[in-house]
Formats: C-alpha cells, structure tokens, sequence
C-alpha cells in the first residue's frame, strides 16, 4: 500500500470525523432560536456596522516577506538533499542565492519594515 | 513480541486468505482510517488531561480529582459535555466559510498527524519528499485560521485571526529553516531515510549545530500551537478567545481538540528527525554492547511515545512559566533574532556536511 493511498484515506477519515461529530453535536443538543443569540459576541453590546472591513497593513508586510523567504526555503530544499555529494563547490554555488536573500532581508531591515509600528 | 508489526501482517493475511482482493483492500482502508482515528482521539483526550493536571501542579492545584480515579476520567467528561452543547445558528456570518475553515483546520492536523512513524512498522504517510510534505500540509491550518476568523464577522475572530496568521506565516520559516538544516545532514527528505539515518547515533550527537537547529525548531514549533508565551492570538484577556470566539459546541470542540495533536504532532515530528524517532538509544563503544542489548529490549513504539511525551512536557513547562509576548516583540524575535541564526546555522550545517 503505497503513502498516496494512505494520505487520500487520512484526508477523507478527517472530513469524515468531522461531519460526524457536528451531526452528533447536532443531534444531541438542545435548539433553540432567539434573535439576541445569533448577533457576533461582544460583551453585551451590539456590534457597530460590519467587521469585514480594510485592515491593518502591517500584517500584509509581514505576509509579503514571508512569501519571499518560503520560497526561498522551497528552493533550497532540493540543493539540501545532495549537499553531501556536491561537497564545496555546491555550497560556493548556493551562497550566491542566499547572499541575494541576506541582502533583500538587510533592506527591509534598514528600511523598517520589521519594526512593528 | 511487543512489536505491532507482527499483528498488521496477521491482520494483512487473515483478510487476504479469506476475502477477494478488493474487499480486502476496503477492510484496510477502513481499518487504517478508523486506526488513525482513534489514535488521534486517544492522543487528544491524554493530552487533555496532562495539560490540566500539569497545569494544576505548577500552580499548586490538584486539578480535576472528582471524575474517575484522580480525575482520570475528566477529558470523557468534558467530551460528552461539549457534545451535548448547542451549536448556535448565527445570523450574521458567512456559513460556507464557517465550516469550511473547521474542516481545514481538523485535515491539516490529522494529514501532519499521519505522517509520523510510531515504531518501527507502524508507518503511515511515507512520501519520499516527506519533510516537504509535513511542512505543506501542516499550513493548512493557518488557512483555516484565517478563514475562521474572517467568516465569524466579530471584531474579536478577526483580529485574533490577523494575529494568528502574522504569527504562525513568520515561525513558519524557522521550524522549515531548521528542518532544512537536518535535510542537509541527512541527505534525504524522506522521514523513514532520516530516521534510518540516525540508527548509530540520533542527529542530535551528530554535530554541534543539530543542537541550535532543535532550540529554533521548539521555539518556533511551540510558537506555531498558539500557545504558552505566545498565545496572543486567543489571548483570553484582551481578545476573550481569538478566533474562535463564535464557534459553540463541538465546533469549538474540534478546533480545541485540533490545536492538542497539533502540539503533540510537533513533538513528534521533532524526535523524528532531531531525537532519532522510535531508534533506542545506543552509545557507539566496544564497552556499550550490553548497554545497548538492553536498551533494544524496550518496544520501538515505546521509545517514539516517550521522547515524543518528553517534548510535550518541555512545551508545557515553557508555557506556564513565561508571560504573553506582545506581537512587536513577537515579530522581533522571529524575524531579528531566529531568522538570521537559523540562516547562518543552515549555512554552517552544509560547511561541516561538506568538510567533515
């Protein structure tokens, strides 16, 4: 049984489990409907307009140079698995990638984009 | 004898001998999925347990003593609760999203949850790119986060859910970075190749920066279960529990029972590739051949259950010790502190693989 198999299996145990358990859930539980119940949560007061609304940009440069550095970590994965028999010269060859990386953190560095403001 | 390799290949040839081929292949699937299943649960409901009585003591408490033996009981107890528990209809949320994000949450942790190798013929997920995989599916979850928090249309759900994706993206990198590290040292992405790697001595007694590897990759992995010093994003006074405020019932259950076996998953994916996974300890010494007979006596599986547990205590202990970070430091640290170290160990990694 080859590790495909097994992983679509594990995927389809957990949707599985899942529906399982809000139907059981569903079924235990007591129901009941009132207006004051399916507002959002908030400490009792109701809630000012919608809560889907333009957010924090912060966030967004930490995404952005998470998306580069992950990248970056995918595309050493391959050089990691030989590094063994490349020997010097492959760690000659990968150190132009990660300078290009270090610089690109050093300028957001300076820049302050890992300062939280 | 103790092994429980033995009893899945009897299991393989009752079936086979006595069933037409495709219906033993069913019974197996169904019997892999109900395995997993109910390991899963049973991992859960132990670490339930461990969380409060750990819990408990550090603070001098007892715990829950009223459920059973020394409260052992407690976590069935709290699982029949939760079940009995209303699953409120909201009127103001995206449902689609709503469940969606819990189905992502539960198949991110049970997909990582299957790739750990519990002894020596208890394998599950095996992809030969197995490092890359885990690191995959276990971002799965933060999906889920995001969505959870998004969809529930409360002001809390999303700034926890803002917090938990700044937070899990950024620890990301170093957990992937240090692991990284090990694939160089060990020369394949496959776990079972990286765990055969380690049959003379674990990773860990192999070279001195394993060593800086493991602290990032704990550091970071207990960063990424959303807990202990950096629980920010459901910090319960501030934000009353994050994003996962508007789920009731078994919902909230399912996140809750998500974000253990995730904490246990990290472990376990921790003693595979830095502690030697279900591998006994042996010293490498003309002297030590007694020593080690003895220490092969003890089940594989055990060994795998013991340094797992072993980390999941180190996790507790760090997260009833230290106070909640704020999310600047929080940035700090990862990206001006582990980021950098775990760089230049990667690098230093490959310069000891390549000259030594």
């Amino acid at each position: 049984m080859g590790s495909s198999e097994i992983f679509v299996v594990v995927m389809i145990t957990a949707v599985v489990m899942v529906l399982a358990a809000i139907i059981i859930g569903w079924l235990l539980a007591p129901k009941s409907k009132n207006a004051q119940k399916g507002e959002p949560y908030e400490c009792g007061i109701p809630t000012r307009g919608t809560s889907w609304l333009q957010f924090r940009p912060g966030y967004y440069l930490f995404a952005l140079l998470f998306l580069m550095f992950d990248v970056e970590t995918v595309l050493l994965f391959p050089w990691a698995t030989i590094t063994k028999t490349l020997g010097p010269n492959g760690i000659l060859a990968i150190l132009f990638f990660l300078l290009i990386l270090v610089l690109g953190l050093a300028y957001a560095w300076k820049k302050g984009a890992l300062e939280w403001k | 004898m103790l092994e429980v390799g033995g009893i899945l290949s009897w299991i393989h040839e009752a079936l086979s001998s006595s069933c037409p081929e495709w219906l033993t292949l069913l019974i197996e699937y169904v019997l892999i999925g109900v395995g997993f299943l109910a390991l899963y649960a049973l991992i859960a409901l132990i670490l339930i347990l461990l969380e409060r009585k750990v819990c408990a003591y550090y603070q001098c408490r007892l715990g829950p003593m009223r459920a059973g033996f020394w409260g052992l009981l407690q976590p069935f107890a709290d699982m029949i609760k939760i079940l009995m528990k209303e699953i409120i209809p909201l009127l103001k949320n995206d449902k689609f999203l709503f469940f969606t994000a819990l189905f992502l949450v539960i198949i991110g942790s049970l997909c990582t949850f299957g790739a750990l190798q519990f002894s020596k013929d208890l394998i599950g997920i095996d992809f030969n790119v197995g490092v890359f995989y885990v690191l995959a599916i276990s971002s799965l979850g933060v999906l889920g986060i995001l969505l959870a928090g998004w969809s529930s249309n409360n002001k809390y759900t999303m700034i926890g859910a803002m917090r938990a994706g700044a937070q899990l993206v950024s620890y990301e990198l170093s957990s992937g970075l240090s692991l990284l590290t090990i694939v160089i040292l060990g020369g394949t992405m496959q776990l079972s190749g990286l765990i055969e790697a380690q049959s003379e001595t674990w990773f860990l007694f192999q070279s001195p920066f394993t060593w800086i590897a493991m602290i990032i990759y704990l550091i970071a992995g207990h960063a990424e279960t959303n807990r202990g010093p950096f629980d920010l994003p459901e910090a319960e006074s501030e934000l009353t529990a994050g994003y996962h405020i508007e789920y009731s019932g078994i919902t909230f259950g399912l996140f809750y029972v998500g974000e253990y076996v995730n904490m246990f998953t990290i472990a376990g994916i921790g003693t595979m590739v830095f502690l030697g996974g279900w591998q006994p300890f042996h010293i490498n010494a003309e002297w030590a051949a007694g020593f080690n007979g003895v220490m092969d006596m003890i089940p594989t599986w055990l060994w795998f259950f013991a340094k797992a547990f072993g980390l999941v205590m180190l996790s507790l202990w760090v997260r009833w010790s230290f106070p909640r970070l704020r999310i600047d430091q929080l940035l700090h640290l990862e990206w001006k502190i582990l980021m950098p170290i775990s760089l230049l160990n990667m690098l230093l990694m490959a310069l000891w693989v390549a000259y030594f």
